[in-house]
């Protein structure tokens, strides 16, 4: 079995998010980057695939070449080969474009992407290349088994989940569940120094149009100063979420 | 051109987010001046809808769209959207809307924002806010392709009475074949999902053990809403990782979330979009405190009961 991992890379959880350019661009100064979350709970489950069913790991990202020390960290986990298309992802469509092309030369029989990233929040790109390859696709997923040609999964639905089955070539939009938090790995020494050795690919982007912008960002509207109720008044407290929140 | 609304409905009844959706939809096409068109699945009775503005529903009945299934689904709003050229689809946040929806753009090669949280500010070029970043920012964002798809965040626009005449038309399609079998669907019956709820209380690390939970439980009863937790909480297993809200799980969007014994972590934050938030805690440091409207310091134990009682009695 081919495992092709999407990695977007992304500002660590715990970064403060401020703009540069009059607001049109996100100021990476100070700011650590890391392997999407939910694409971490991928590439932990390909590893199982790797090591229990001998599955080849690949992994691939759309980016600059700021990305490379997060695709050389997945390597360090175990990854067999790195892909970067060298451009800077300006959407989710452009993004899955690009994937789409270099599918066109390479094959996979499972493509593991995350529910969601954490800086774009689009929630797209793994379906858009399941559709531009008309491959099948299940995303919200969390938890990932294959037999043979065929795979059973579960995806979160809203209020449960739902227990789902069908034939590879596959696309997931994977998420926590799908490994525990525990089953995550560090990369070791020995990881790293393999690492190096690995092939990191650049390929050249292709030319192809946007279909969406971001031109300004902003920060949230502070919430207003907390209003602490005493412990020993929680009558105040229901008559304000009453009469001024308006929420009961 | 047109404005398409896609609906979601269970068992013929249409989920809570569909008056909002329609809303929106109604002030889009009047914004942009076009027709709406509501897409309806297997719902017997849409005469609520009359009441958000819909003028008109598209109305589906198909047997083979009772449970959902992202490519049966695209296919048939795709066919719908071809049906009335529609330049503007409107769909919601829900866990099958965000998977149908990146279908829907390669079939309609349309563009795509997520997580819309106001009506467009410049129709031309077509300009949107949305979150990002985890709701610590927000963009103005542009759809540039002629077709444009819009993800409605969850009580973001808010529901606007407007009553109107509605056409129904019956709308005929043949599905095509199921790629994905569905085995089984678990849902807990009876409980309230966060997806749904108009209240979430949540319990952090600070209630201890899985054992304290009746006390979330309890109040969350009370007040008709659904139940949460932050993450150590759904790692250690004391609840499931549905509950789980934050940057790695769940979002948010009630109008009122109540957060007991939670810290209120940068990445838990980042799950929550309420329009009111109120905190327990016995820690006045807690930084949750900052990123609340209302809060109580306190020990939960003893808070949490007694305003169980009180709001027993408010609501009686
Ligand atoms: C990559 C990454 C992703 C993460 N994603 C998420 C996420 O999505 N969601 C998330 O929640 N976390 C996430 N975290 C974890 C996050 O950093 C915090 O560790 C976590 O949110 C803390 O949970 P907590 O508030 O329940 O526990 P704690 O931080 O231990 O807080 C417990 C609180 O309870 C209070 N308390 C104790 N006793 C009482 C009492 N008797 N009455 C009232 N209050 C009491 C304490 O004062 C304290 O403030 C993530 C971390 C990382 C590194
Ligand atoms: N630039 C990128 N390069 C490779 N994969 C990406 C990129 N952006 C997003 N993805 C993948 O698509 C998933 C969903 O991203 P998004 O659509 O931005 O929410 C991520 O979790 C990644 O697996």
């Amino acid at each position: 079995m081919k495992i092709l991992v999407c990695i977007s890379h992304v500002p660590d959880t715990t970064s403060r998010i401020n703009f540069s350019n009059q607001d049109t661009a996100f100021d990476s100064s100070g700011v650590q980057y890391v392997i999407n979350p939910n694409d971490e709970f991928g590439l932990t489950r390909a590893m199982w695939f790797k090591e229990k069913q001998s599955a080849s790991v690949d992994v691939i990202n759309v980016g600059t070449s700021l990305t490379e020390p997060t695709l050389r960290k997945t390597l360090a986990i175990g990854a067999d080969q790195a892909f970067r298309i060298d451009s800077d992802p300006k959407d989710g469509f452009f993004v899955a474009k690009q994937i789409t092309e270099f599918l066109k030369s390479n094959s996979y029989d499972l493509i593991i992407a995350g529910r969601e990233s954490i800086d774009y929040n689009g929630a797209m790109v793994p379906g858009m290349i399941a559709s531009m390859n008309n491959m099948n696709f299940v995303t919200n997923c969390v938890k990932l088994d294959i037999n043979e040609n065929i795979a059973t999964l579960e995806r979160e639905i809203d209020g449960g989940k739902e227990i789902l089955s069908c034939s590879l070539p596959l696309v997931i939009g994977g998420q926590k569940g799908l490994v525990e938090e525990s089953d995550l790995r560090i990369p070791n020494m020995r990881g790293i120094m393999q690492a190096r050795q690995k092939p990191l690919n650049v390929i050249p982007a292709f030319d192809c149009e946007l279909k969406t912008k971001s031109v300004k960002y902003y920060k949230p509207a502070e919430r207003n100063e907390v209003k602490l109720i005493p412990s020993d008044n929680l009558d105040q407290l229901i008559d304000l979420l009453h009469n001024e929140a308006k929420v009961l | 051109m047109s404005v398409l609304v896609y609906t979601e409905s269970s068992k013929g009844i249409f989920k809570k987010n569909t008056p909002e959706l329609v809303s929106y939809g109604s002030e889009l096409s009047k914004k942009i001046g076009v027709e709406l068109f509501v897409l309806v699945f297997n719902v017997e009775d849409c005469s609520m809808l009359s009441q958000y503005g819909a003028t008109n529903i598209l109305k589906v009945d198909n047997d083979g769209l009772n449970l959902f299934e992202n490519k049966t689904y695209s296919n048939v709003i795709t066919k719908a959207a071809n049906k009335i050229n529609a330049s503007h689809v409107v769909l919601s946040s829900s866990a099958d809307s965000k998977y149908l929806a990146p279908s829907l753009c390669v079939e309609l090669d349309a563009g795509y924002l997520s997580n819309v949280v106001e009506l467009p500010s410049s129709i031309s070029p077509f300009t949107v806010k949305r979150t990002c970043y985890s709701n610590k920012a927000l963009s103005d964002s542009t759809i540039e392709s002629n077709i444009k798809i819009i993800g409605l965040s969850n009580n973001s626009y808010g529901v606007v009475e407007n009553k109107t005449e509605t056409k129904i038309h019956d709308f005929d399609v043949a599905l095509i074949d199921k790629q994905i079998e569905i085995k089984s669907i678990e849902k807990a019956s009876g409980k309230i999902s966060i997806a749904d709820a108009d209240v979430v209380v949540s319990g952090g690390r600070g209630l201890k053990g899985p054992e304290n939970w009746n006390l979330i439980e309890d109040l969350a009863e009370t007040l008709g809403a659904a139940t949460a937790c932050s993450k150590p909480v759904s790692d250690m297993g004391w609840r499931p990782h549905s509950e789980h809200v934050g940057q790695t799980g769940k979002p948010v969007a009630t109008n009122l979330y109540i957060a007991v014994g939670i810290s209120g972590a940068i990445q838990h934050l980042a799950g929550i979009n309420s329009s009111k938030v109120k905190v327990i805690n016995n820690d006045p440091e807690a930084p949750f405190f900052k990123a609340a409207d209302y809060g109580v310091v306190g020990d939960a134990f003893e808070v949490v009961p007694k305003l169980n009682e009180k709001l027993k009695a408010f609501k009686s």
